[in-house]
């Protein structure tokens, strides 16, 4: 007892897969006096790590997880724990077929050895598999399988070998204390430890304890069920653990995984169940571990024949164990990494599985020592959520939507079906009327086009390129391109109430908003100012737009994807004296913009404020009467065409709108959507977008947003900021044509804007020095153009004006050309629309 | 040979048995359930017996209407069918057990065919009155011995072998007869794939079961206390084996 | 008054702890109801044990003989037991729950048709009725339970009284008892007895010595076995090893192989996954060959090791045969 430490510099909680790296990554970043505590014993303490199938697909079109994944199954292979297996995954229809062409572009972006299989060679690669139920597949040579209870031990065991590392199992945790908002200490059943930070890595057990300091950590206990099935001949022939490929039998949601002489069959094709992480039982308490519940055979059953059928050597094989095992599930599918706005020093690093855990644990690790991780945590950050997305109903509605697409077809567009409406706009009766369809954003129901525009198309049609591919089409409307068209010759009005708005006042408000930013805010009220926000790396956090409405006063907006990020960010900065006050203003502010080359004829007619150029510039914001309604406006535009934001109080929008609708009745005004406010519109000017080419690993200068002038004030990530100017940028970002849409196999193709690899001629991936793949950040329609447009960043040597490129599609070649180096737009180059 | 088996569902609990608030039942709200691990047994037993010798095996419960998923494991493992005397009534006492399988029993046995071989599991886990079985043998008048862990059929009659600390005791009992089957007598086989897949959909006969009273009633249950747990860390080393082969000794093993 | 009968346990007149703890627990009943307690004995030999059954509180002593109850059958045991309660009256039968015990008790209750309750820890009378606790999962949980009848029928659970003779000895009046028996009662007779020495079964061995992932190689067995052998016991293992290749299944200790109950369990390098555990967890002794301090197997353990295996367990077998080859020179 008397060896139970009084304090500690970190307390990490878990010593399951994430627990162990966190604690090693800690140490090799210089942490000492960290004590990790975990309520079971070791090396298994009982959660999801102890029965986890611990293989590792590298393959993910994600990047962030891909690269947390590629950077895992390279730390296991490093400490001798894992063994490269391969993986198949083979199609039972033809729709896995296609989705296994955008596997190979995956595999291509991120240099994973794989390739596509036919019946032969998958007969020759599983001899046991019934190759006439498949239609083919596809093969990755590296998949790798590893033991992550040995992996956590030699993680462990690094961090005691430094000195660093105080373990205590058997410890349970009863209280986390804080003070004014900060961790103070960890209170367990062995003694109290006061200490200045702590890491929540319990998996499904993290929310507890984040509830217990007054946090929250949005995941859901839920059932992924297992059986092991032998013994087979066949299997403990090989003499090894793991001697034939993992294979996904990915249409029935299923996999066969070999283990010594049976087969583990793994299922997320049940129904979602889930549990509470307060009634998970004790070790005690459980038959096998807290995280092995008895398995509900019922649930299972429907899988055995498809497994048998895939497999026939199965049907006479025993089931021995069979577990429903306990995983971590969280509302949109990603890890919670990060310190929790809630509680300073209060960091999350739960909801990851073994194949991501030695590369989160590492990230985290950086984040917190750095204060930001190499890899861009964007999609992972727990600083993502608004408050109703943290609510046990969203958790589970959300969780059970998605639980059957672990290994399903996801359609990068595709749209959440529960919980929508959970913010709506008290514009959306008046949307809806206009035959909105919404996609959500930040969780406001925000239209993305607008049905009652289907007569635009006889107009337009003609200029719409038909999309063949059914994949190409989906969850798209070419409504988009005719909207984008009527609002370059017209004027279209767009509801944009999903952004983000927060009020930075005080008498320290100047001094912290000039901190936060790169550019300069000290501007005279009335100016409106666009600005990167920097990590202290110098990457990219956020951009954003602010007014500066007050001598100490300031707005900031920003989109709704980002609001909650944004929001943690300033909140983390703020001084602790209360010079400065940040409120989030959001729900009070509707937003509508007006754009198109008839927008100030419009607004003319409902106000009687100078909405001339002379007298209300580009760039500056004004309070105005629109109608009756008192508004503020903003001489800005996402979309390259004149116009404003105008925002008004969240009652006002509907008659706002009426009032700009009416009048703009004869000047051809459209309701326009958010596919031409994000895409269309955006991608001709070359505007850059917050997680899609703006993001931590890439600085103003590559993205083409350095200004000439650096200000003298100090700011976040300056340093960092200052020497990226001084260096020729590794890569720039470019504007690049598709020069034609028909693939190598004849059919038009219209690539989505999901990390597609830009290839040389000769179908090589291109790199950076500083080891970054070139791909597509962004793609669409360039309606105005009569092209179609990708963003991505270029190394120097590419980056030329005119150069022949390619990309890759389903698998597929496309001749694309580099249209624009830097930010330069390629539609209306010198910005005369929209400044004149 | 046509057998019956009667089963019993109980929980499936782990190191720690947690109480519902009335102390009525354990809290099985995290628990699986299982068939008990004697009855298991003497599932594998018949099921053996009528593959060496043809025949079919019945497998009875009396339990909830959840009780068909061990019904269902039996199929998967062997039995030809299966009968269900649904209950909500939670404990049932061993005379009113006794009761409710005798008639099923004999309406069985009147519709089709005496059995020639009943067998029981010695106790149940979870109540382990030790008693169900022998009081259906008596009301159905057929010899039973218990503790059985070998069976062998002979003609018209099986020997039952009962294991004492020397050897075996060996008991001939004519045909009809019941036995009482301990674990061990082999090793219960798990499911197959395809076991389990006939079971899912083999009809699953249900039969009301007639209620009885008896002088036992249930109170209450308790967990006992905790007996707590005390390592005594030998040492570090090879060093320590006369130490440990002291305790062998004292433990009478060498 | 009122009679409580206890059945006697013997082998030829010797009688053991278990009988004499349960003579003591029936009389320390008998005590509280004001009730007279009998020793009933069935079988050849039992007048031997008179006294002492006399010391332990027997007013008198049934000896129980006929031509059937030369050997032992649950039935022709029962029937006597159920025709000598009527003859004396008795108000309870009680007998030790051990595996005659109940088997016997069951048998008596059905032919009295009466409830017979199995196992008891404690009994108390309240009014008519008895409160008893009583045994349920093998221990893991105690119920209270009631029994209303006319005649009480009970086991008390073995071990459950610490034997302790009376303080006055009791009178201890031998008398003999011939049930009337048919070929009927005979079925259930023993006919046959084996002695056999089979060869170690995993599930009945007094030890289990048992590898888990820390072997690293099937051949590491080797010395695992070797103990196995100088100790008369079994191989066991864990899953992983299993799954390693490293044995075949029937070896394996746990959930999802065999469950064992030996005098001593001998886990080398055996982390104790719950999984295991539940399979071994009913051993008498756990001894523990560990690298791993915390390794649930080691803190649930009764002695444990802190050490490489594969040099404890070697040293083990030297020991055992230094002292043999000792003994057998000194003897």
């Amino acid at each position: 007892m008397s060896d139970f430490p009084s304090s500690a510099r970190v307390v990490v909680i878990g010593a399951g897969i994430v627990g162990n790296s966190v604690v090693k990554h800690l140490a090799a970043h210089g942490w000492r006096d960290i004590v990790q505590l975990d309520k079971g014993p070791l090396p298994n303490p009982g959660g999801s790590t102890g029965h986890a199938s611990n293989f590792i697909y590298p393959v993910d079109h994600n990047k962030e997880m891909a690269h947390l994944t590629l950077d895992s199954q390279q730390q296991y292979e490093e400490m001798g724990v894992s063994v490269t297996s391969g993986g198949l995954e083979v199609a039972r229809t033809e729709a896995r077929l296609h989705e296994l062409n955008r596997r190979m572009t995956s595999a291509k972006s991120w240099d994973i050895d794989s390739r596509l299989v036919n019946r032969e060679e998958i007969e020759e690669l599983v001899p046991f598999l019934d190759v006439n139920v498949v239609l083919g597949g596809w093969f990755s040579p590296t998949v790798s399988v590893v033991d992550s209870l040995r992996a956590g031990t030699l993680m462990r065991e690094y961090a005691q070998q430094l000195g660093a590392l105080s373990v205590h199992p058997v410890t349970e945790v009863l209280d986390i204390e804080t003070d004014r908002g900060r961790i103070s200490a960890v209170v367990t059943n062995k003694g109290r430890i006061a200490c200045e930070y702590v890491v929540i890595a319990c998996g499904v057990w993290s929310p507890r304890l984040a509830r217990m300091a007054g946090a929250s950590i949005p995941l859901t206990p839920a059932v992924h069920q297992m059986i092991d099935v032998g013994p087979l001949e066949i299997l403990s022939a090989t003499n090894s653990e793991i001697g034939y490929p993992i294979v996904r039998d990915m249409d029935t949601f299923c996999y066969e995984r070999q283990t010594g002489g049976s087969m583990e069959v793994g299922s997320y094709a049940h129904r979602p169940i889930f549990h509470h992480p307060d009634t998970i039982p004790s070790i005690e308490q459980a038959r096998l571990s807290p995280t092995e519940l008895p398995l509900t055979m019922d649930d299972f059953d429907p899988q055995l024949e498809q497994a048998v059928e895939l497999m026939p050597f199965l049907g006479d094989a025993e089931i021995k164990y069979g577990i429903n095992g306990l995983l971590s599930l969280t509302p949109d599918a990603m890890p919670l990494v990060g310190e929790t706005p809630e509680v300073k020093n209060l960091w999350s690093c739960a909801a990851i599985w073994i194949k991501e855990g030695p590369g989160t644990g590492r990230a985290l690790a950086e984040w917190m020592t750095q204060g930001y991780p190499e890899i861009d945590p964007h999609a992972s950050d727990i600083a993502r959520f608004y408050p109703y997305m943290k609510t046990e109903g969203h958790i589970l509605a959300r969780c059970a939507e998605h639980f059957n697409k672990t290994y399903g077809i996801v359609h990068p567009r595709e749209q959440w079906d529960s919980r929508r409406n959970s913010r709506v706009s008290t514009l959306h009766a008046t949307t809806s009327a206009l035959g909105a369809v919404y996609f959500e954003a930040g969780g406001w129901e925000r239209p993305h086009w607008y049905e009652s525009n289907a007569p635009l198309l006889e107009e337009y049609g003609d200029r719409i390129p038909e999309r063949p591919h059914e994949w190409d089409r989906r969850w798209w409307s070419p409504i988009q391109n005719a909207e984008h068209l009527a609002l370059r010759d017209r004027v279209g009005m767009i509801d944009l109430t999903a952004f983000a708005i927060f009020d930075i006042t005080g008498s320290g408000a100047l001094q912290f908003v000039q901190y936060m930013t790169v550019n300069q805010v000290d501007r005279p009220v009335g100016s409106g100012i666009y600005t990167p926000l920097l990590t202290e790396e110098g990457g990219f956090r956020s951009d954003l737009t602010i007014l500066r409405m007050g001598e100490d006063h300031f707005r900031v907006i920003t989109g709704g994807f980002d609001g909650a990020r944004d929001a943690y960010w300033f909140r983390k900065w703020l001084p602790e004296s209360d010079c400065v006050t940040f409120t989030d203003i959001t729900s009070s502010m509707s937003t509508i913009g007006v754009w198109g080359p008839n927008a100030r004829r419009l607004v003319e007619r409902v106000t009687d404020d100078d909405v001339s150029h002379e007298g209300f510039p580009y760039g500056t914001w004004k309070h105005a009467t629109i109608g009756s309604i008192p508004v503020t406006m903003f001489r800005i535009s996402y979309v390259g065409d004149l116009g404003w934001e105008v925002y008004t109080a969240m009652e006002h929008a509907p008659m706002l709108w009426e009032t700009l609708w009416e009048a703009g009745q004869d000047l051809g005004v459209v309701p326009v959507g958010a596919g031409v406010y994000g895409t269309t519109g955006r991608l001709e000017k070359g505007y850059r977008l917050m997680g899609a080419e703006l993001e931590s690993e890439y600085n103003p200068v590559e993205a083409g947003l350095a200004r000439r002038l650096v200000k003298k004030a100090d700011f976040v990530g300056k340093e960092a900021y200052l020497k990226a100017r001084d260096e020729e940028a590794a890569a720039v970002c470019c504007t690049l044509t598709l020069e034609s849409y028909v693939s190598t196999s004849g059919v038009a193709r219209f690539p989505m804007g999901g990390n597609e690899p830009i290839l040389t001629q000769e179908g090589d991936r291109i790199v950076d020095r500083k080891g970054r793949v070139s791909r597509v950040t962004s793609a669409g329609a360039s309606p105005s153009l009569d092209t179609y447009l990708f963003l991505g960043y270029l190394p120097p040597e590419f980056a030329q004006e005119g150069r022949s490129l390619q990309i890759m599609y389903q698998n597929e070649l496309f001749p694309v050309k580099v249209a624009r180096v830097g930010s330069r737009p390629l539609f209306d180059p010198d910005d005369v629309r929209m400044k004149s | 040979m046509r057998i019956l088996v009667c089963v019993k569902r109980v929980p499936a609990p782990g190191a720690k048995i947690v109480l519902t608030p009335d102390a009525q039942d354990i809290d099985a709200s995290l628990l699986g359930f299982a068939v008990s691990p004697h009855e298991e047994c003497a599932v594998e037993e018949a099921v053996q017996i009528v593959e060496r010798e043809g025949g079919s095996v019945t497998v009875m419960t009396l339990g909830p209407p959840e009780a068909e998923e061990q019904l269902r494991s039996a199929v998967a493992v062997g039995a030809t069918s299966v009968v269900l005397l649904p209950s909500d009534i939670p404990d049932w006492d061993p005379v009113s057990t006794s009761t409710a399988l005798v008639s099923a029993i004999s309406r069985l046995e009147d519709e089709e065919a005496p059995f020639d071989l009943i067998l029981f599991g010695n106790e149940s886990a979870d109540s382990g009155g030790y008693q169900v079985g022998i009081r259906v043998a008596r009301s159905l008048g057929r010899p039973m011995v218990t503790g059985i862990k070998g069976i062998d059929t002979e003609g018209d009659s099986v020997a039952a072998r009962r294991e004492t600390p020397s050897g075996w005791e060996v008991y001939r009992l004519p045909l009809p007869a019941i036995v009482g089957v301990k674990e061990g007598i082999n090793l219960p086989r798990y499911p197959t794939l395809k076991g389990r897949m006939a079971a899912r959909r083999a009809p699953v006969a249900t039969m009301e079961p007639a209620e009885s009273a008896s002088g036992q009633s249930k109170v209450m249950l308790m967990t006992p206390p905790d007996a707590g747990s005390a390592v005594e860390i030998l040492g570090e080393g090879p060093e320590t084996a006369p130490a440990i082969v002291d305790i062998m000794e004292g433990l009478g093993l060498v | 008054m009122s009679t409580f009968l206890y059945l006697v346990e013997h082998d030829r007149g010797r009688i053991d702890e278990t009988a004499t703890g349960g003579m003591t627990g029936a009389r320390l009943l008998a005590e509280r109801t004001g009730s007279e307690l009998h020793a009933v004995a069935i079988g050849a030999g039992a007048e031997a044990a008179a006294d002492r059954l006399a010391a332990y509180g027997a007013e008198q002593v049934h000896l129980v003989s006929h031509d059937l109850l030369t050997d032992y059958g649950p039935d022709a045991w029962a029937e006597s037991l159920f025709q000598l309660a009527g003859s004396v009256g008795a108000g309870a039968v009680i007998a030790t729950g051990t595996d005659r015990g109940n088997e016997v008790m069951a048998q008596v209750g059905a032919r009295a048709d009466l409830a017979m309750v199995a196992n008891c820890l404690e009994i108390e009378p309240d009014g008519d009725d008895w409160l008893m606790t009583r045994v349920r999962w093998g221990g893991s949980l105690h119920e209270r339970a009631r029994l209303s009848a006319p005649v009480k029928l009970v086991t008390l659970a073995p071990h459950s009284t610490d034997a302790a003779p009376s303080d006055q000895p009791a009178a201890g009046i031998v008398s003999g008892f011939t049930p009337d028996l048919s070929e009927a009662d005979a079925v259930t007779i023993v006919v046959d007895r084996v002695t056999v020495s089979e060869g170690i079964t995993l599930a009945t061995a007094p030890v289990v010595v048992s590898g888990g992932r820390g072997m690293g190689s099937a051949e590491a067995f080797d010395i695992i076995e070797e103990l196995a052998d100088l100790l008369g016991g079994a191989v066991g293992c864990s899953r992983v090893v299993t799954n390693n290749g490293w044995k075949n299944h029937k070896f394996q200790v746990g959930q999802t192989g065999t469950v064992v109950a030996p005098d001593l369990y001998i886990a080398c390098g055996i982390s104790g996954a719950i999984q295991h555990w539940v399979g071994m967890m009913n051993a008498k002794n756990v001894l523990a060959i560990n690298i791993d301090r915390d390794a649930p197997m080691v803190t649930k353990a009764d002695w444990a090791v802190i050490a490489d295996l594969h040099q404890v367990v070697p040293a083990i077998s030297a020991e055992i045969t230094r002292r043999r080859t000792l003994a057998a020179e000194s003897g």
